[in-house]
């Protein structure tokens, strides 16, 4: 950095063009991380409790309406944490603009594609009453 | 904020942040030595990704549950399979290691923990908790679930 240079901290900032939307981001993926520090750990519960009951076993725990309300949080703070931290990835090594345009846009797709899938799939079994499957 | 004894490795960060090539660099595998921290910050991302495709495949295992036991059992015989168990046990690892640096990284937001010193220990302890949790969580579920 040249330390005679005239222009202040500020208009150096500004000339490399704000997008206006870092705290925001910022906040984002630190928000997701906290919810995701206890979430995660009842993820790992959840897998040891779903792993031996079978299917019986796996619609009797999600037909439990906190487990249902956890899943559906654990994939949807998931489905938003993952899309931001692979943009951040996406972003530190591919620089030529369509390969990032395209990953970033694939990315965000898949993110939000699978998170729609788990979100409907745990509702259906959570609110499908038992015996109807 | 920097109050240590260890005078000549603060001085020795002070001097680095001084030189021409004070940008923090991203660790690129091509340009860093390896010390415990860039392999922490690698292996952050690195779950990340991995926790990313661990997502698609909750996400896969909670569709085939809402379609019925055969295909639930399709899902839980190739999770049972023994490339199955290691994509699990790789996930476990991830989980708890991604956790552990995840709650590494709130402190170093706050503005703390960057101490040389801080900073291998919290990374060492970072890959320690994964390594416990994660043989601790798939130990004592092989030994109390009969399997």
């Amino acid at each position: 950095m040249d330390s005679h240079s005239y222009r202040t901290p500020l208009g150096r900032a500004r000339g490399l063009g704000s997008a206006h939307t870092g705290v925001g981001r910022f906040i984002g993926e630190r928000a997701t991380s906290v919810a995701l520090a206890p979430l995660s750990l009842w993820a790992v519960y959840a897998g040891l409790k779903i792993a031996p009951g079978g299917y019986d076993g796996a619609v009797a725990f999600l037909q439990s309406p906190l487990n249902a309300v956890l899943a559906v949080l654990l994939i949807a703070v998931s489905v938003s944490h993952m899309d931001m931290g692979m943009r951040v990835i996406i972003e530190d090594y591919i620089h030529k603009p369509l390969s990032k345009i395209v990953l970033l846009l694939l990315s965000t797709g898949v993110s939000w594609t699978f998170g729609a899938l788990g979100i409907v799939s745990v509702l259906k079994v959570a609110l499908t009453s038992a015996g109807t499957h | 904020m920097l109050h240590s004894k260890k005078g000549e490795t603060l001085s020795q960060v002070r001097a680095d942040a001084k030189s021409p090539r004070a940008k923090p660099l991203s660790p690129h595998l091509q340009v860093w030595r390896w010390h415990v921290t860039m392999a922490a910050s690698i292996a952050t991302r690195a779950t990340g990704v991995a926790l990313y495709v661990g997502v698609l495949i909750v996400a896969v295992g909670a569709a085939t549950l809402a379609a019925g036991p055969d295909a639930y059992s399709v899902y839980i015989g190739l999770l049972g399979s023994p490339l199955g168990l290691l994509v699990l046990f790789g996930l476990t690892v991830s989980i708890f290691y991604h956790l552990a640096a995840g709650l590494r990284h709130l402190v170093f937001d706050s503005g703390k923990g960057f101490l040389p010193a801080t900073a291998n220990a919290t990374a060492w302890a970072a890959f320690a908790f994964a390594a416990v949790a994660s043989v601790l969580v798939f130990g004592g579920y092989f030994l109390f679930s009969g399997h």
